[in-house]
């Protein structure tokens, strides 16, 4: 039923798109689950840091672009009415913007984070980088559900 | 929020829950390279313990939430070829998931090329049901 009345030509970016998504859920969740771990394990709390603030870089960076870029190439080829404006595209833009914006301070964080980690320094700012990701994994949550419940 | 919907949404969340945790797993495997692991080993198998739970619930839920949608909704049946197909994919993952995780957990070191073998073949079967879910050929 949705397939019939989705253009095929949507198939691909909207893949991208969903496949970005699962990929930067994934992420967060690595960086979320390390720091959770790193405040239960303060023996390994320093490798620990490390693996969240390198999993943000690689892992968060890439896949927030790949889901981006799907989203606006999976609009342009549905060709939306210009007066179309439904409130889940609205939420839709809302948290990936948002999120785009905690990523950036994120990545900021990580770069500084893994510097000082060197010099046996750096886990408040890997645990204030987890604490992002977990807003960041609910804010996503909420886009999953606008996404699918589609409310007008 | 109608059923239908409550149904998509707690379909697709499962989804992303299973192949999220995939993703934070595959990080694992990257963090915890024996030439130069970043986590101690006993970070890295709470980790992949609670990885692995979150893979075996968000497939399992993605199983009978997809389940009663193809039951529930009018254009859908059970024995449409992609929904089968996905099935079938569905059942090869788990097997080769709870492989990987016996794999990692027998021998960690020992048995890490057969977990990452395991892990690469549940990953392929997840991302060949998106593409199933997506395109729905013949649908």
């Amino acid at each position: 039923m949705l397939a019939a009345i989705r253009p095929d030509s949507v198939n691909l970016p909207l893949f991208l798109h969903v496949l970005g998504a699962m990929l930067l859920v994934g992420s967060l969740l690595a960086v979320a689950l390390a720091t959770a771990l790193g405040w239960r394990r303060s023996d390994d709390a320093a490798g620990l840091s490390r693996f969240s603030l390198l999993t943000l870089l690689y892992g968060v960076v890439p896949s927030y672009v790949l889901m981006r870029i799907g989203a606006q190439w999976t609009e342009a080829e549905q060709s939306y009415p210009d007066d179309f404006d439904p409130a889940w595209i609205g939420i839709g833009y809302v948290t990936a913007d948002a999120g785009a914006l905690l990523t950036i301070v994120s990545v900021v964080l990580a770069i500084f984070g893994l510097r000082r980690l060197r010099r046996g320094d750096g886990i408040r700012l890997a645990r204030t980088v987890g604490v992002i990701s977990i807003l960041l994994l609910a804010a996503y949550l909420v886009a999953v559900w606008a996404m699918t419940a589609k409310p007008m | 929020m109608d059923l239908y919907d409550w149904l998509v949404f707690l379909h697709v969340l499962s989804a992303f829950v299973a192949a999220g945790a995939l993703t934070a797993l595959w990080a694992l495997i990257f963090g915890s390279r024996s030439a130069s692991p970043i986590l101690a080993p006993d970070s890295a198998i709470g980790f992949g313990r609670v990885g692995g739970i979150l893979v075996g619930a968000g497939m399992m839920g993605a199983l009978v939430f997809g389940i009663w949608l193809a039951i529930d909704v009018d254009g859908y049946e059970l024995w449409d070829a992609w929904i089968l197909a996905s099935l079938v994919l569905w059942a090869l993952s788990v097997w080769a998931g709870t492989a990987a995780g016996k794999a990692f957990a027998g021998d960690p070191v020992g048995g890490r090329r057969a977990g990452i073998r395991f892990q690469a073949l549940n990953s392929v079967g997840v991302l060949v049901i998106l593409v199933l879910m997506i395109w729905k050929p013949g649908a």
